[in-house]
């Protein structure tokens, strides 16, 4: 058969992967903490069928070979950890990480995840849990009747009760830095894993030995860029295009030998 | 039998072979760093004897690489680099030699070793380079990495080491079995190779050019059928002429 037609297929096999991570970030372009994966892609493997410099006769040699080249592959999707926008909303429960770092946030099986969103809420218990209920670490319980929450750039957690001159002091949200964040595994709702490729998590206080600082009434935006997403679009749909293009025309090859000869 | 029908069974067969070598360019159409290949066919004479010289069969290979530069892309990733006007970054091939390649989305490993998207190490100035773990990373023109290293002031850039960047005469350089470039004799780094941070290089490919050579091929391909259809109607009517029972 025309090797044509299995090297566009890888074309098209790529090219549709290359969209699904592209509607995967347009999709989240407004969720808080959210970063754009890219498709890395990669040649396959060349087949030599003449080796160049081969004896083209006793005396004399080839002077180029033929490499068959067998497509295109995907060989990873990265995130991107560049930092989003900030977005200042005012709410106390809302923290946003400037620079590296990320919270952590305990989930129902005992795991500990980590995330970018500081979109924070409070429990039945007073908790500070995240937007699904999970725990962040370490736990930090606010009492009922207080006045106001402050939590400072080093992630203290401070709260002034009424009739009450000196904030009281509940704790400290740690963060988390990794050797090698795009390792991490993403497993939704915002959430990353520790990996091997990641490296093992190194928590510590906020604003220090290179973790960013926490500030308290801000979001951070999803970092993707929604020109770049459509300019990606344009360029996958197009060569989409030509790859099956390429297959239409080997398959008129083919069609044309078995009806002619 | 007619050896026309061979010959034409060889041209048929090689512009097949062209046509994998355009349609892996097409396919690499969005892949970073891709260099295309050319495809040229050349005739091999058969000849012998005395008489017409009329044996030539067609014979497909790629001569060379495209080295064109293909166009930039910016991304505002640290680690992105993207080579400017000629030249290689050069990497470690699995099987430990030294390859090149233009493709500069780089990344680092959990142990902090600085590696290609496809998981290579990059080779510095001596050997594949090892990154302390650091704040803020930057790239500078020449391949000087430098850091911030985690824990201490912004203003504290520490130098920590040179990304290889060769310039080797092309003709010297051949694609591998795994699309890597890789040159014959030892290579040495040249200080007129520059980086650009933050941008990664596309594929070189022309598409219009690849589809354009594509259905030429094809249509090249279908005139080499149909000389095989006439080869075998010539031999069909001098059966019917040798036919007894008429």
């Amino acid at each position: 058969m025309n090797p044509a037609l299995y090297i566009s297929k890888t074309g098209l096999s790529a090219q549709d992967r290359q969209l699904t991570s592209i509607s995967n970030n347009l999709s989240n372009a407004s969720t808080v903490g959210f970063k754009r994966d890219r498709v890395n892609f990669e040649d396959l493997l060349y087949q030599i069928q003449r080796q160049p410099g081969g004896q083209s006769s006793q005396n004399t040699q080839l002077p180029s070979g033929l490499q068959l080249g067998t497509g295109v592959r995907v060989v990873a999707t990265q995130k991107q950890f560049t930092v989003g926008t900030l977005q200042v909303t005012e709410q106390p429960l809302d923290v946003a990480i400037n620079n590296r770092g990320f919270l952590q946030v305990q989930l129902p099986t005992g795991e500990t995840a980590y995330t970018r969103n500081g979109q924070l809420h409070l429990n039945a218990n007073g908790e500070i849990v995240n937007a699904n209920g999970f725990l962040i670490e370490p736990t930090i319980t606010i009492p009922a009747d207080i006045n106001n929450i402050t939590i400072s750039q080093d992630g203290t957690v401070s709260v002034s009760i009424l009739g009450v001159v000196q904030p009281q002091e509940l704790g400290r949200i740690l963060l988390t830095d990794f050797v090698n964040p795009a390792g991490l595994q993403s497993v939704g709702g915002n959430l990353f894993l520790a990996t091997a490729s990641s490296g093992d998590p190194q928590s510590g206080t906020a604003g220090e030995n290179g973790l960013g600082s926490i500030i308290q009434g801000s979001l951070e935006n999803s970092n993707v860029d929604i020109v770049e997403e459509m300019v990606n679009m344009i360029t996958t749909q197009r060569a989409y295009e030509m790859n099956s293009k390429v297959v239409s025309t080997a398959d008129q090859m083919l069609q044309f030998i078995s009806q002619n000869l | 039998m007619d050896k026309a029908l061979y010959i034409a069974m060889t041209s048929a067969k090689n512009n097949m072979l062209g046509q994998a070598i355009r349609s892996n360019n097409l396919a690499n159409l969005n892949t970073t760093g891709f260099r295309g290949d050319f495809e040229q066919a050349r005739s091999m004479g058969v000849y012998y004897g005395e008489g017409f010289p009329t044996r030539a069969y067609a014979l497909t290979e790629n001569p060379q690489t495209d080295f064109s530069e293909g166009s930039l892309l910016q991304t505002g990733r640290d680690l992105d680099v993207a080579v400017k006007d000629k030249g290689f970054i050069a990497v470690q091939a699995p099987d430990g030699s030294e390859a090149y390649t233009r493709a500069g989305d780089l990344s680092i490993d959990s142990s902090g070793v600085l590696r290609t998207g496809n998981g290579l190490p990059v080779m510095g100035n001596s050997g594949p380079m090892a990154i302390p773990e650091f704040q803020k990373l930057e790239i500078g023109q020449d391949g000087t990495v430098s850091v911030v290293i985690k824990g201490e002031a912004p203003g504290a850039l520490s130098q920590v080491d040179q990304i290889k960047l060769v310039n080797p005469d092309e003709s010297l350089l051949r694609k591998g079995r795994d699309g890597l470039l890789y040159a014959e004799g030892d290579v040495q780094p040249d200080i007129n190779v520059s980086l650009l941070s933050g941008f990664l290089e596309g594929s070189n490919v022309n598409p219009v050019d690849e589809l354009t050579k594509i259905l030429t091929l094809a249509r090249q391909y279908e005139m080499s059928v149909k000389m095989m259809k006439t080869a075998e109607e010539n031999s069909e009517a001098s059966a019917r002429l040798l036919q007894t029972n008429g």
